[in-house]
């Protein structure tokens, strides 16, 4: 029996001491007619080897494409040690840690995490994970719009330059409170939204500003100029950013005059594999004032009987078990294992190795963008500057232009026309510090071949 | 059992209200209330201004273990709060019918306070606990 | 030690960054970081030593017994983690098209099948990140369901009182109203009541079936029928689905939507705090509002259903399609299991509770509903020892630590006063669930003749009792160069 110790001798012996005949009684008080019976749509059983040669087959069989894909995932290097240290099983099979004492390691680790995201994102403090980066961004407009008490208004301002998926998960968490997500439109030219552009929001009761940094299409925003003005409008900001974006851009706590409110953002880049979209992890950082309005668990330090330093679970009277309905979230269950991965990552790379990395993806993506532009018909999209990503016009339908680029092994990137009729033919790319000269040349040769152009080599 | 002053006048849901004084009176929580709750670790207050209607959340405790809601006893309007609770909640559990005093109200309509409980009253609502 | 007091300025993990500096002149000044950001300065194996030394204050189903009641601690096999975590999976970049994903959709495809068999719902979506979330997408399927019949006045959702806080807050997060349904004597809900709140107000009923009190509600049918008579419909919150897996099926009972904490009964693992898992499946009428995306298959081809294919949908509930690694982890181990291996977990989990309730009782215990079968789980109270000898329930959860034993669900749920939750598994042996037994005889004797040792306890671990409200009162939530 796979997972099951007990011998039959014990079974007869466990039974005894219950006083039941078989195991069957223990299920008498199950009305018989809501019995199910044989439920033939279950298969037989495998053993592990006949399940890792299933696995293995499927795996092999997606075979491994060549990514230039970012939007919202990004293909890093992880160190080994990495994901060998937080499979540990004391890591990873331990439970949310109610019972401090026996959890001091993952106390302490996600006490770490929260320092370090505090460093790196230059607020105050740190939550110890969500989902993901788009229901953090949900959860951050439900936490402004309680938040903000010089606004009665449950209007809150989100950029066209914001991921659109994000855009629609935070829609689908939010609308039933009675929220408005107002989309601003963004510069053709530039790809980013003009601080100017919200002059017709002036003195109107907003609660909140999104400010995404980079923003979906790779480009940087005017922070500091959005920010004051949501700021002068009695809006809260909430920063959207890409954490190893965070180690050469101006963090949120800094942002215009009084720095930003809520910072949220995805938290892949730190540690997690690409694996399908997840698990990654959300994360969620805000000023000292705001801490009691943070969804999900917070670790805080204290002192053990004797005066030893050791770590706990704190203002846990926002959360679900004990607020119930008035809880500041209903999230439970969070991203705890890949926060403990995203902590041995940073501890990893230091401030200076994130740097490294992020100059990095950037260099690179400039020198894929450089070779593929010179290719007739593909050019860049927006003027602007940008941040390890950026679109390109297609002189092509992108769609098969990808297609094409799949069929011999490269994820060329996003076709934006799915999302951004109005961009026309573009995609959006993104070289990542993994990628090859090599694979970069192979790209453009490859892209060449599906546009039918002449390789220029 | 706690103490459960005889001048004061209650509510089923634990606070104590004091005499009315130029048309104003003082709210907090019970001695037995506190007990229950244990530690408190904060304490979120009305603005001052602000309506309130009797029987109607006006105020939050909170302890590590528990959230509770504080029920304002008669209607009127916030005219002062106990800002010291802010960085001692604790003084609700030191002197909870003293220090740690919550919140005035300037009371609407004082024949409103006739429906509260006296202290006989509020110790059978205690003791049935 | 945290890691920060390791750090050294200027040390490093050379291996681990790119070698080449690169050029960042192309991003002005203006957008530049000004300061690096503070994280530590340390060496390779110094975050090696480091994590792995915190890893060891930790108790864990791998190195422990952990019967936490409501939270399923079984063994997470390691072959699930292995075969999910192979490069192919891992690689995978969730914007690569469905010719290239095949072998990944066909595993979340045969997940859904499972789940659908197993459950008796029409439809399963694989996409809710946890339970949670799961409870959210099942709730806005109902509002969606009303909405779309125009059914506008339907504004509140039941509860049970003894229902998870997540079951109330998820409703509050769809725009509910919650109305708490008590629980009669006997640990089933009192239908009376029931009645009572029913009506044209109720959008639906939140229920754990076995509840959280550990028992089997025997009116269950009684219960669909009123709540649908009523033109409310019926939430199952999977939480205790091990209980009844392959032997009862929500679905046969009468409820309309449910999830699935593929992190307790598919054994993915906790994580410290996770991820989870936390599919939803639904009957023919909510069919129509899955959160998408989904996974579909025509012949032989698997292909991804969107908004587009599925107009009614609540939306999306993540960036991509979920917590895909935690899927798979499930989807191996329900292979591993087979048909007959999810009926026997429900088996051996009940026997496992019984055979600790009926030992425990033995022992002078106080159950909390002594008459009733348990399932899965099963509640102690410890208020005869608390009020006798002042030791409470957490002095002896603290005290079970040293013992080497995690500690039962503890004040949950709220109805049973002093209560431990203890929920053992199917995955223990007997000598285990002999010693804890034992441990909490043995506790209980200490308390008698030296109850000073179990309040001050834990004595064995890397601290001593924490101050709670310490943390509580004296924020301290991010190490700062001062704080030392």
């Amino acid at each position: 029996m796979p997972f099951i110790p007990h011998t039959e001798d014990e079974v007869r012996h466990m039974l005894a001491a219950i006083g039941a005949g078989d195991i069957e009684e223990l299920f008498d008080e199950i009305p018989a007619a809501l019995r199910c019976g044989r439920l033939e749509g279950l298969p037989e059983a495998l053993s592990e080897m006949e399940a890792a040669g299933l696995m293995a087959e499927r795996a092999r069989r997606d075979g491994r494409l060549v990514c230039f894909a970012g939007a919202g995932a990004y293909d890093h290097h992880i160190p080994a040690a990495v994901w060998e240290i937080a499979t540990r099983g004391e890591y990873y099979s331990a439970y949310t840690p109610y019972q401090a004492e026996a959890s001091q390691g993952t106390l302490q680790v996600l006490y770490e995490y929260q320092s370090m995201m505090v460093a790196l994102t230059a607020m105050d403090v740190s939550n110890a994970s969500l989902y993901d980066g788009a229901t953090a961004l949900a959860e951050a407009v439900l936490m402004a719009v309680r938040a903000n008490r010089k606004s009665r208004s449950r209007r809150v301002l989100v950029p066209a330059t914001v991921h659109p998926v994000y855009r629609r998960v935070a829609r689908t968490i939010v609308h039933n409170q009675g929220i408005e997500l107002v989309e601003l439109p963004f510069c053709n030219q530039g790809g980013h939204t003009p601080p100017g552009s919200l002059a017709r929001f002036d003195g109107q009761d907003i609660a909140a500003l999104v400010v995404p940094q980079p923003n979906f299409f790779g480009v940087l925003e005017e922070v500091d100029a959005l920010t004051d003005w949501a700021h002068a409008n009695k809006a809260l900001v909430i920063a959207l950013v890409n954490p190893v974006a965070l180690a050469v851009l101006n963090p949120p706590g800094e942002w215009g005059t009084r720095g930003a409110d809520i910072c949220c953002g995805e938290g892949q880049p730190l540690g997690a594999p690409l694996s399908s979209g997840g698990p990654y992890f959300g994360f969620m950082c805000c000023k000292q004032a705001l801490a009691r309005q943070m969804p999900g668990r917070i670790v805080g330090a204290t002192r053990d009987l004797e005066g030893k330093r050791g770590y706990t679970l704190t203002l846990q009277a926002r959360e679900q078990h004990i607020r119930r309905s008035k809880a500041t979230s209903n999230i439970c269950t969070n991203q705890g294992l890949m926060a403990t991965a995203a902590t041995i990552h940073m501890a990893l790379l230091g401030a200076e190795g994130l740097e490294r990395v992020a100059a990095a993806c950037h260099a690179n993506t400039q020198t894929l963008v450089g070779k593929l532009a010179q290719l007739p018909g593909v050019e860049t999209l927006f003027d602007r500057p940008v941040f390890h990503e950026q679109a390109l016009r297609m002189p092509a339908k992108a769609k098969t232009v990808l297609k094409g680029l799949a069929g011999q092994g490269v994820l060329g990137g996003l076709d934006l026309s799915r999302d951004y009729p109005e961009l026309g033919d573009a995609v959006l790319v993104c070289a990542t510090e993994k990628r090859t000269e090599r694979e970069m040349d192979d790209y453009r040769q490859k892209l060449a071949g599906v546009l039918g152009q002449e390789s220029l080599d | 059992m706690s103490e459960i002053p005889t001048d004061l006048r209650y509510c089923g849901t634990h606070e104590w209200v004091s005499g009315v004084e130029d048309g104003v009176v003082t709210v907090g929580i019970t001695d037995h209330a506190q007990e229950q709750l244990g530690d408190l670790v904060f304490v979120e207050l009305p603005e001052v201004g602000t309506p309130v209607e009797a029987e109607a959340e006006c105020a939050v405790v909170e302890s590590v273990k528990a959230a509770s809601d504080i029920y304002s006893p008669v209607d009127g309007e916030v005219v002062e709060v106990n800002e010291a609770l802010a960085d001692s909640p604790e003084l609700i559990n030191d002197d909870p019918y003293g220090d740690g005093w919550m919140f005035k109200i300037r009371v609407a309509d004082e024949t409103d306070l006739d429906n509260l409980l006296d202290a006989d009253g509020y110790r059978e609502v205690a003791e049935a606990e | 030690m945290l890691i920060y007091e390791r750090s050294r300025a200027g040390r490093r993990a050379g291996a681990q960054a790119p070698l080449r500096e690169n050029d960042l002149s192309g991003i002005p000044g203006a957008f530049r970081r000004k300061q690096r950001a503070a994280l530590p300065e340390v060496s390779e194996m110094q975050v090696v030593r480091h994590y792995t030394r915190l890893s060891q204050k930790n108790f864990s189903i791998d190195t422990q017994f952990y019967p936490l009641g409501s939270c399923t601690m079984k063994y997470n096999p390691r072959g699930c983690n292995t075969l999910a975590m192979l490069p192919g999976f891992l690689a995978r970049h969730p914007e690569t098209p469905d010719d290239h994903s095949q072998g990944f959709m066909a595993c979340l495809y045969e997940l859904q099948e499972m789940l659908k068999e197993v459950t008796g719902m029409r439809a399963v979506s694989l996409t809710p990140a946890a339970g949670a979330q799961g409870e959210f997408a099942g709730v806005a399927m109902i509002r969606a369901y009303h909405e779309a019949r125009g059914d506008m006045e339907r504004t509140e959702i039941l509860v049970p009182d003894a229902a998870h806080g997540t079951n109330p807050a998820s409703a509050v997060m769809c725009g509910y109203r919650v109305r708490e349904v008590p629980t009669g004597p006997d640990g089933d809900v009192d239908v009376e009541a029931l009645r009572k709140v029913l009506g044209p107000h109720t959008a639906g009923i939140m229920l754990t079936n076995p509840s959280t009190l550990g028992v089997f509600d025997r009116r269950i049918r009684e219960i669909a029928a009123l709540v649908h008579q009523a033109g409310g419909l019926l939430y199952y919150d999977g939480a205790n689905l091990n209980a009844i897996l392959g032997k009862v099926r929500p679905g046969d009972m009468g409820f309309d939507v449910i999830h699935v904490n593929l992190h307790k009964t598919f054994s993915t693992p906790h994580g410290g705090g996770g991820p989870g898992a936390g599919p939803v499946g639904v009957s023919e009428r909510l069919e129509p509002y899955l959160p998408v995306p989904l996974v579909a298959r025509a012949g032989e081809r698997y292909h991804w259903l969107t908004e587009r294919d599925r107009p009614g949908s609540i939306g999306r509930l993540s960036a991509f399609a979920g917590n895909a690694g935690i899927l798979l982890r499930a989807y191996v181990y329900a292979r591993m299991l087979g048909r007959e291996g999810m009926e026997r977990v429900a088996e051996y989990s009940t026997l496992n509770a019984n055979y600790m309730l009926k030992r425990l009782m033995a022992a002078g215990f106080d159950a909390a509903y002594p008459q009733r079968r348990a399932t899965h789980e099963f509640i102690i109270t410890l208020k005869r020892q608390a009020k006798e000898l002042g030791v409470s329930t957490m002095d002896f959860a603290k005290r079970l630590l040293d013992y080497g034993f995690h500690a039962p669900t503890t004040y949950f749920p709220l109805l049973v006063p002093e209560c431990l939750l203890i929920e053992p598994t199917e995955t223990e042996c007997r000598e285990e669930l002999d010693g804890f037994i034992q441990a909490l005889c043995d506790i209980r004797r200490e308390a008698e003749q030296d109850p000073e040792r179990v309040k001050t306890a834990p004595h064995n671990l890397p601290v001593r009792r924490l101050d709670d409200v310490r943390a509580a009162r004296e924020l301290d939530l991010a190490w700062k160069p001062s704080s030392g």
